[in-house]
């Protein structure tokens, strides 16, 4: 208590968080893992000298060679570029469909918690929506509003939004359910209620001393919706019903090397062992945040 | 709790009713135009009509209303007629009729239920067998190589989705092995013993495939359980009192994690209908998601509706079921 030097100096909490994160293994090589995957999704095709789509009709269904380091599809299109540009789009509509879930989640989430008026409603709809049958629900609607989007965005983003959108409203409830639990909590905390007695506005209230509390877990709820979402994209994209199909995606190589299945297995394996990895990664990465955002298992 | 269940069940019709208009409106928000597969060559009063005798004539809420009363009332009286085999049960009627096909929707339904049934239900069942005593010993020899190895297995059945499982084993076993078919075959009758040993092989795939995704998700709730039981207070009684390990582990624990690990386990049966839907398309398996597939192909509304409806009120009905087991399992919690 005496001795000045031995304290240490503060430190920022996210290092604390960081050093407890390293100790998880599979969660350190997941990151690893899907980071270097976003790396060869998004820099490769600069470096690259194939397009995804350009045809070579005459170099067909070729085997691995270094030309073509996973072979040539059957339209002779290069399937390594093809990863890539796949990769992109799985990646990207996980990603932002993760965001807009998230949002939409801690959005109703900290409004139903804070607010006790709007409450009942609130958790009333997000039950209705656990009772939708949602992988239905999602096939139909990327089906419906197919057309109508593409012809005012363009195909691609127009279906971009549509999955996004789709699968972001389905799947919000969770996070909603986890978030309002944790703010009902935090409400009743002294800290609150001394922030309210020196007047503080209850957006104030709910941006700088809520919301900073519930972070941790939003974050694993976040994790695990990406893993979500590129399954429910790819698996949109297996039945036909994402983007069309000059569009590669992953799921959608993942389909078209199905016909092929008994002659080069290599082309429905690949992209399927790409979302695995990616999704496998992801899992391990939430498992380690929730380790280490947790301070009663932190610094232990 | 008699009356927390009638008023759950009261409940739960606006909660359907709700998801009904919600679908059917959906629906009919939708350019998909059911006489689209038409050819162009029929004449635009003779396509009026055709729409006409389709039913699509009407405002929305008439259609809405007149499906919900068939929905309601004259498809369960002819599905109750069906099974007891008694013809003046069912209700005089317009039945619901599949665009696709023009018969009434709840036959079609009543000849796929049979095969999804037996995949899913089979693969759920031993998805079971297989995370329970997992979970229990894993969590029993924390940290062991058992457990890793179990959550391992756990993150792999829970990350790989079922379009790459499938296709992996199909791979592996019908094109390399040759010991599976690779194709679902619906017409097969099992009547000797060498057509169920073919009736076994077609389904071990799809079975195999559901039942790693279930497993992983059972076992993760098994050993979280098991987990958060051992650290309390009366394992540590009960072993005072000089009780055998196996009774501490498979009596007192066991019992109280599977509180929850029911709850979640009665929770999934609908899940496990709409998710079948990916590995019925994979193994064709003319179940009832690759009809749901088919249909939201056709634009037939009329079934896409109904089986919509069907998926909903299994998901509502199992909530229920869950909440009141877990209430009957843990005289603790008290709903009135």
């Amino acid at each position: 208590m005496t001795d000045v030097s031995t304290i240490r100096p503060p430190r920022n909490q996210w290092w604390d968080v960081w050093d407890q994160f390293k100790t998880h293994r599979g969660a350190l090589v997941g990151m690893i893992v899907f980071l270097a995957i976003v790396v060869f999704c998004f820099v490769g095709p600069y470096l690259w000298p194939y397009s995804a789509t350009y045809i070579d009709i005459r170099s067909r269904n070729q085997g691995m060679s270094f030309a073509h380091p996973m072979g040539t599809d059957q339209l002779g299109r290069d399937i390594f570029a093809r990863m890539m540009k796949g990769g992109q789009v799985s990646l990207a509509v996980g990603i932002v469909a993760m965001i807009l879930s998230v949002f939409l989640g801690s959005l109703i989430g900290v409004l139903a918690g804070y607010f006790r008026r709007i409450d009942g409603l609130l958790m009333r709809l997000t039950d209705l929506f656990l009772a939708l049958p949602l992988l239905p629900l999602l096939l139909v609607m990327s089906m419906l509003f197919r057309q109508p989007l593409s012809a005012i965005f363009g195909v691609e983003l127009g279906i971009f939004l549509l999955i996004v959108t789709a699968i972001a409203i389905t799947s919000w409830m969770r996070t909603a359910r986890v978030v309002r639990g944790d703010v009902l909590a935090l409400k009743e905390r002294e800290y609150v209620l001394a922030a309210r007695s020196i007047g503080t506005p209850n957006r104030r209230l709910i941006m700088r001393h809520i919301l900073p509390n519930v972070l941790s877990p939003v974050m694993v709820s976040a994790t695990l919706m990406l893993a979500t979402a590129i399954i429910t994209e790819s698996a949109l994209s297996f039945l036909g019903m994402g983007f069309p199909p000059d569009f590669p995606t992953w799921g959608r190589l993942v389909a078209d090397g199905v016909d092929y299945l008994q002659r080069y297995p290599s082309r429905s394996m690949l992209p399927g062992v790409f979302i695995s990895l990616t999704v496998l990664s992801v899992n391990y990465i939430g498992d380690g945040l929730r380790d280490a955002l947790d301070p009663r298992i932190r610094g232990r | 709790m008699f009356t927390y269940t009638l008023r759950r069940l009261l409940l739960a019709i606006p909660t359907l009713l709700f998801i009904a208009l919600a679908i059917f409106l959906l629906l009919e928000l939708s350019p998909g135009d059911p006489m689209a597969d038409m050819p162009l060559t029929i004449p635009p009063e003779v396509r009026e009509q055709m729409r006409i005798a389709l039913g699509l004539g009407e405002a929305w809420y008439v259609r809405f209303y007149k499906w919900l009363y068939m929905f309601s009332v004259v498809e369960p009286s002819h599905v109750l007629a069906n099974m007891t085999g008694i013809e003046s049960l069912a209700v005089e009627g317009q039945r619901i009729i599949s665009f696709q096909t023009r018969s009434p929707v709840a036959d079609i339904i009543a000849q796929r239920l049979p095969q999804t049934l037996w995949v899913v239900g089979l693969s759920y069942i031993f998805g079971i067998l297989i995370a329970v005593p997992l979970g229990v010993y894993s969590a029993y020899r924390q940290y062991s190589w058992v457990d890793q190895l179990g959550a391992f297995v756990s993150m792999v059945g829970f990350s790989l989705p079922t379009f790459f499982t499938g296709p992996l084993l199909m791979l592996i076993f019908s094109i390399w092995l040759g010991w599976f078919p690779i194709i679902y075959d619906t017409t097969l009758v099992v009547d000797s013993f060498h057509n169920f040993g073919l009736q076994m092989r077609q389904m071990a795939m799809p079975v195999f495939v559901l039942t790693l995704y279930n497993a992983a998700q059972i076992n993760r709730f098994m050993r979280a359980a098991m987990l958060d039981n051992f650290t309390q207070d009366y394992v540590r009684t009960a072993r005072a009192k000089g009780m055998s390990e196996k009774v501490v582990v498979l009596v007192h624990v066991l019992r109280n994690s599977m509180i929850p690990v029911i709850t979640v386990i009665a929770l999934g049966i609908p899940t496990i209908f709409t998710g079948a839907i990916i590995t019925e398309q994979i193994f064709r398996v003319n179940g009832l998601g690759q009809l749901l597939i088919i249909a939201i192909y056709a634009s037939d509304f009329p079934m896409v509706l109904t089986l919509s409806m069907v998926f909903a009120i299994l998901i509502v009905g199992f909530n229920l079921i869950a909440d009141i087991l877990y209430a009957v399992m843990d005289p603790r919690i008290r709903y009135d």
